[in-house]
């Protein structure tokens, strides 16, 4: 509506948006031979997994390992982490506008592109996942049949929907006034990014409530679920743009990341606490008290009747989880000349909480089923392939919107 | 690249960008481009998908919202497709709920002796994938002494009634407070007012949230196109319950509908040497179902979920 009314000395949005958005591919695409390099692999792995999707979804998903007893796999293991991933992006937005740091308000633009990017891929995951990709108009509103508010799916389509748009506003606002060489009005976005953490929480809330509102599967069926993902989402967006940053300053000129990282490492300091307490008592109820709720949790962790897929990973994502844990919790760890340890401790996290909401929540709701068979699951080859192939495209996502805002985190450090 | 391509003209400074402008955009083009061309060449396979499914699939809406005109196109089509991809003539009837009638089922553990025969009999009447040895039924062997269902073994093998052993069917529950209706995105699957949960084929989208959420491990996944040879495909088919299924879609147990609603019972009780399983409707007084489960102490699996089970399992 301000498009009609803007003064005649200044473009129009009509005319400058298109210019904008030409702008910033261009910029996008601009970049080292290294930079060339990263994105032509990245393309690479992202055509290996559209191919072995095409060949899923031409042969039938007999192609994964998936049976029907353990019906959901490592798309759906992914899924759930990509949601905690777009969800911790907000412990950057918490920090900005909730306390005023002005060192992370500078960059919290990279936890609002993380968000789009971990959006996307969540729902890449999800039609990756469908047995039936080609009725996914039965899913819109309107156009289909939504069964909303009963199915804790739809819910899910909604906020991470929203929360795709929310972001996508907000940055794509940030960015094109810095375009137009304006100065960002708070009214445009700031009701946005309140709005969007507390958006943050429900999409990870929601997605908890895909799984623990199930009362066959008492694995899931726990209501410390929501909290716990919680928990982990806020030890994995944080790591995740850690590394990030550190990264950034090591190839960019952009300029006072040390304070938002020190920021985001005391974040994870506590939430990696809290995540592992949660885990803690979740075990104590499930083992000391024992019962049927007891089988999956025993088999996830020990093995059930000479059945013992998953105990390697388990073990796996506790010592990463307790490494990373003690690691976070040594003051001496931001030390500048100890990145390299910053980055490791990150990645333990990172990827223990990959296997703990994936392979170690996930699969073990369906082991045993809920007759009580022990099938087990590992993932296929084309499975892997696709979950490459996606992760690949959610980082070539990642890496130009990170490119396009470059120019605008390079001067938010001038003035 | 250099900025001394005009070195006389300094007030062009512009230009020497302009020009690197337009190669470096031909050569990001032709990136695009031959990007682009391999997406296609990647995903090339989805064209033998894209030739199994007609448009009239495609665009086909919800079951509960077809026209008796559409309902009769969509059975035409699907017959045709039976006769071509199966080689089988078959016929597809839209049964529909016989007002009064609620259907519930009971089996006999005292008299089931673990034989089989009825799993083998849902295999050949709905059309199940020959490959996969696919049923709506499954059998626990149990020690006797437990109800507990985790000390029982779906895979036993040898010779049946075992002496410490009893026999536990399992299929679905047609559960009145169905877990698997609510989790539904798309409403594929729905309670029909005789008590039967359907699935519509053509719309569910193969999400497997619904197989997430029973808990009786009632509904199976088409993990690929079923596979029958023409001689055994089951003719006698309804929309709904036993006509052979697309790929990618979940399917379950519907009582035989196909059968029940026109007076027939269902093929597992036909095929039950033992007489353990006992069917009717609920709702009339004079019924064989009506009077066991008045008279006899009854018990229902899972009761604790609150999915309020149609089918009822007794001792004598
Ligand atoms: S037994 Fe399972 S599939 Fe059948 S109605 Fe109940 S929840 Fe649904
Ligand atoms: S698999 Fe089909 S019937 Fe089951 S929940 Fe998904 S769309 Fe509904």
């Amino acid at each position: 509506m301000t498009t009609s009314t803007a003064p005649a000395d200044k473009p129009s949005y009509i005319a400058s948006y298109p210019r904008f958005l030409a702008r910033s591919l261009w910029q996008a695409t601009e970049g080292s031979l290294g930079f060339y390099a990263w994105m032509t692999l990245l393309t690479a792995l992202f055509l290996v997994g559209a191919n072995a999707w095409a060949n899923q979804v031409a042969g039938g998903m007999i192609g994964t390992h998936m049976t029907d007893q353990v019906s959901w796999g490592l798309y759906i293991a992914n899924f759930t982490f990509m949601v905690g991933l777009a969800a911790g992006g907000v412990m950057m937005v918490i920090p900005a506008y909730l306390y005023h740091d002005r060192k992370m308000h500078d960059v919290v633009i990279i936890g609002e592109l993380l968000a789009i990017a971990a959006i996307v891929m969540c729902l890449m995951f999800v039609v990756a996942d469908l047995g039936r990709p080609d009725r996914f108009w039965h899913m819109m509103p309107g156009l289909g049949k939504f069964n909303f508010p009963i199915s804790m799916l739809t819910w899910d389509v909604i906020v991470l929907n929203g929360y795709l748009l929310l972001n996508l506003h907000i940055c794509g606002y940030l960015l094109y006034m810095r375009f137009l060489g304006r100065e960002p009005n708070p009214v445009w976005y700031v009701p946005f990014v309140m709005l969007s953490i507390v958006w943050a929480i429900s999409i990870h809330t929601v997605t908890a409530f895909l799984y623990c509102g199930l009362g066959g599967r008492p694995f899931w069926n726990t209501a410390l679920l929501a909290p716990r993902f919680l928990a982990s989402a806020f030890v994995s967006g944080p790591a995740f743009i850690i590394v990030t940053m550190v990264l950034m300053k090591k190839l960019t000129r952009v300029q006072g990341l040390d304070q938002p990282i020190a920021t985001l490492t005391k974040i994870v300091r506590v939430t990696i606490l809290i995540n592992l307490l949660m885990v803690a008592s979740e075990l104590f109820t499930e083992f000391y008290t024992g019962g049927a709720h007891v089988s999956a949790a025993k088999y996830l962790f020990f093995g059930l009747h000479g059945k013992t897929g998953l105990v390697p990973w388990t073990w796996t994502a506790i010592g990463l989880n307790v490494t990373a844990a003690c690691l976070f919790l040594w003051p001496g760890l931001l030390a500048p000349r100890l990145r390299w340890l910053l980055v490791s401790a990150c990645v333990m996290a990172f990827v223990g909480t990959w296997i703990e909401k994936g392979m170690g929540l996930i699969i073990p709701g369906f082991i045993p089923s809920t007759l009580h068979q022990i099938v087990e699951y590992a993932p296929s080859l084309l499975e892997w392939k696709v979950t490459v192939g996606i992760w690949a495209f959610g980082l070539m996502v990642f890496t130009i919107a990170i490119k396009t805002a470059l120019p605008t985190l390079r001067q938010a450090d001038q003035d | 690249m250099t900025d001394t391509n005009h070195p006389s003209r300094p007030d062009l400074p512009t230009l020497p960008i302009i020009e690197n402008f337009s190669r470096r955009a031909a050569i990001k083009g032709g990136f695009a481009t031959l990007g682009a061309a391999a997406f296609v060449a990647a995903i090339s396979p989805l064209r033998h998908a894209a030739q199994n499914t007609s448009a009239g699939e495609f665009m086909q809406n919800h079951y509960t919202e077809l026209t008796p005109e559409q309902k009769a196109d969509v059975i035409a089509r699907l017959e045709e497709e039976a006769k071509e991809k199966y080689g089988a003539e078959v016929t597809i009837g839209d049964d529909r709920p016989i007002p009064g009638t609620k259907f519930v089922y009971a089996i006999n553990l005292s008299v089931c002796n673990g034989n089989g025969k009825c799993v083998e009999a849902c295999h050949k009447e709905n059309n199940h994938d020959r490959a996969t040895n696919q049923s709506y039924i499954r059998v626990i062997e149990m020690p006797k002494g437990t109800m507990d269902m985790e000390q029982g073994s779906t895979t036993y093998t040898g010779a049946v009634p075992k002496d410490d052993k009893f026999y536990l069917p399992v299929q679905c529950q047609q559960c009145d407070e169905p877990p698997c209706v609510d989790v539904c995105p798309v409403k594929a699957t729905w309670k029909e007012d005789d008590g039967i949960v359907v699935v519509d084929y053509n719309w569910c989208i193969g999400c497997r949230y619904c197989e997430a959420a029973c808990p009786y491990h009632a509904r199976r996944f088409n993990w690929k196109q079923p596979e029958v040879p023409a001689e055994e495909v089951n003719p006698d088919q309804s929309y709904l319950s036993n006509r052979i299924r697309p790929v990618g879609v979940v399917e379950k147990c519907t009582y035989c509908l196909h059968r029940t609603r026109r007076g027939k019972l269902p093929a597992c009780l036909e095929a039950c040497p033992t007489g353990a399983r006992v069917f009717g409707n609920i709702l009339d007084p004079e019924s064989n179902i009506r009077w066991l489960l008045e008279n006899k102490r009854v018990y229902i699996l899972k009761e604790e979920l609150g999915t309020k089970p149609a089918f009822f399992y007794y001792f004598d």
